[in-house]
């Protein structure tokens, strides 16, 4: 409103058309997202790379679900058991030192392998409405781990797989130094491709719920008898958003697998797939940067919240449940309390104010 | 021919076990439309209470029934305080509800009772008994799961069929408008069924433990199991649930025997999926009514 008088006129006529174009503007935020990962990539140590690393492969998956669940209507327990598939498929490309695809081209095939899982699930499970969903997808959490565990011979049984990271390949390094003059370690470069995959899935997901297709989605999520008289297919508006939160589930379990460089049955636990259902509701159903901000408490609350169980003199596994407690505890207040998830409230706050000013 | 027996005789127990459990989920389904997930983690750490209470010294019986109790007053409790508040509202905020206090329980247990592997002992043997060349592997805990299963069954059967409670309990469920009107105070009902549902599932969480080992995870593919069981009867019907029940723990027993142990939560996928794509009301639904 005010920015037009403020600003000279070209920039203004810019800026309208990046605003009025969905894409530049999903764009335009990505690479100002870039900026920020680099600079706190760039300036934080190797543990915390680590962290961030799997705050972005839990935002990914997080990201996936929330546009299932809350544009959708669909509440998947079973992304987690994605997450598996995913990491699996890349535990088995990096069982060499020398993969026999580049890193890019495992996180596609992984995405792929997922998604092809997630419409054959979809399909089923667009059938189904409500806790009939949840109990099916469910089953889907506990049943995957007990794959692995029965091909212990290609899927290393309980111990799971090693995942041997690639070297960084030179050009990265390269572009990595001439743009900050910093050497790349591995923990780094897992990290670095972690948010690039998450900054392109985002991207992604903005645009498609921004568009017709996202449109579809809440209207059948909305009103399904209305959708079906505008003329919308019900099943396929639900496979659809299936598939596409499965392949998001997918490619976090591939990141996920680089960068714990280990698969086993036990990380795959229906306590990750509650977990990332925790960070969607957190942050607030169908926001993206909801999603985000759920990533982001999963992955630091815990240090803060087990470090409070110590000084309260907890030992260290009791401590250490006391993160799950807390994120238990979050998730039932903000569905009595704000169903609308911390972003959700706020928008309706920042809404409210501004329609009574 | 042994294994064969023993297969289908540890499905026959397991199968009251996973009836009692999806018994559990459809008293709630039946009087607030919700799928109680949580339902296991609360059978959990009443199992947990019962624990306790014999490694202090208490004898076998005080547990189980100190289990059976806490179980009720938690379903009574978490109905008024969390439940409550969604009643009637969306579907997706109760499922997630349950969900949450799904991880609050396993969290609490794992803090108070640590989430270390502890032995559960059970009042009867162990061993199966020998006719012939054949061992019979219907053991004495095994006895005692089936009767005590059948027992609950048949009280519950008596109070919905036989007491003005249960018929003003059956009303709520079935109309609460109209059940109100004729003085029924619905809410009341509401508690009670959850309390009620809450002990039948303690029961499951107590004769699954027994003579095996407890953790705070032990029953999460039990309401995998609970679930599939009911919805094999219809998610509705009490009779259909332990049918489903019961069917669902043979057929695991003897995916478990000759497959591999490792799919039989698989099986049970795949099980759940064929029956809500061929038969959606459950393998005893008479009319085509699209619920799922």
């Amino acid at each position: 409103m005010s920015v037009a008088t403020r600003v000279p006129a070209p920039l203004a006529k810019a800026l309208g058309r990046i605003s009025s174009s969905t894409l530049l503007r999903h764009l335009l935020f990505a690479l100002f997202g870039l900026v920020i990962v680099i600079l706190v990539l760039e300036s934080t140590d190797q543990f915390r790379n680590a962290q961030f690393a799997s705050m972005a492969y839990l935002g990914i998956a997080a990201g996936g679900l929330t546009v299932l669940t809350g544009l959708n209507g669909q509440l998947s327990l079973g992304h987690g058991a994605f997450m598996a598939i995913g990491a699996y498929t890349t535990a088995l490309f990096f069982q060499d030192s020398e993969p026999p695809l580049p890193v890019v081209g495992v996180l596609i095939v992984a995405t792929v392998v997922t998604l092809i899982v997630g419409a054959a699930v979809g399909v089923a499970a667009a059938r189904l409405h409500g806790p009939y969903i949840a109990g099916a997808t469910l089953a889907l959490a506990v049943a995957v781990p007990g794959i692995a565990l029965f091909f212990s011979d290609t899927l290393g049984g309980e111990q799971g797989l090693n995942v041997l990271v690639p070297d960084i390949p030179d050009w990265f390094a390269n572009v990595v130094f001439f743009i900050t003059a910093n050497e790349v370690s591995t923990s780094k470069y897992i990290g670095y491709i972690g948010w690039l995959c998450l900054l392109a899935t985002f991207v992604l997901l903005a645009n498609l719920s921004r568009s017709r297709v996202g449109r579809v989605w809440r209207a059948v999520r909305d009103d399904e008898v209305a959708a079906e008289i505008a003329g919308i297919n019900l099943g396929r508006a639900r496979v659809l958003a299936f598939v596409v939160s499965a392949a998001c589930a997918g490619l976090a379990g591939a990141v996920m697998a680089m960068a714990v460089r280990i698969t086993a049955p036990s990380g795959f636990s229906l306590t990750l797939s509650l977990t990332l259902l925790t960070a969607v509701v957190l942050g607030g159903l169908g926001s993206l940067l909801g999603a985000l901000i759920g990533a982001a408490l999963l992955t630091f609350l815990p240090q803060v919240v087990t470090g409070v169980g110590h000084d309260a003199g907890l030992s260290d596994l009791q401590a250490a449940e006391l993160a799950p407690l807390v994120y238990g505890l979050t998730m039932v207040l903000v569905i009595l309390l704000a169903p609308a998830g911390i972003v959700g409230s706020i928008r309706g706050a920042w809404r409210r104010r501004k329609e009574s000013a | 021919m042994q294994q064969f027996l023993t297969t289908a005789l540890t499905g026959l127990t397991l199968g009251m076990v996973y009836a009692a459990f999806a018994l559990a989920l459809v008293l709630i389904w039946r009087s607030t439309r919700i799928v109680n997930f949580a339902q296991a983690p609360m059978a959990m750490i009443t199992t947990y209470v019962a624990l306790a209470l014999i490694d202090a010294g208490f004898s076998y019986w005080i547990g189980f029934a100190a289990a059976l109790l806490s179980g009720l007053v938690l379903g009574a409790v978490i109905e008024r305080v969390v439940i409550r508040p969604v009643e009637g509202k969306a579907h997706i905020n109760a499922v997630i509800l349950t969900l949450g206090l799904f991880i609050v329980i396993h969290a609490l247990a794992a803090v108070i009772f640590g989430s270390r592997y502890r032995s559960f002992p059970a009042p009867f043997g162990l061993q199966g008994f020998q006719a012939g060349d054949v061992t019979i592997a219907l053991t004495g805990f095994g006895i005692f799961t089936i009767v005590s299963v059948l027992v609950v069954m048949l009280l519950l059967v008596a109070l919905f069929r036989y007491t003005d409670l249960g018929l003003m309990m059956r009303a709520s469920a079935f109309n609460q408008e109209v059940a109100r009107l004729l003085g029924v105070k619905v809410s009341r009902m509401l508690t009670l069924g959850w309390a009620l549902a809450a002990l039948v599932g303690s029961l499951s969480g107590l004769l699954i433990a027994g003579g095996s080992l407890v953790h705070p995870s032990y029953m999460d593919s039990v309401v995998v199991y609970g679930f599939v069981a009911a919805v094999l009867g219809g998610l509705d019907s009490p009779a259909g649930a332990v049918v489903g029940g019961f069917l669902l723990g043979v057929s695991l027993s003897f995916v478990s025997g000759y497959v591999g142990s490792e799919l039989v939560a698989l099986a049970s996928l795949v099980i759940l999926m064929l029956v809500l794509l061929l038969r959606p009301g459950g393998l005893f639904s008479h009319a085509a009514e699209r619920r799922v």
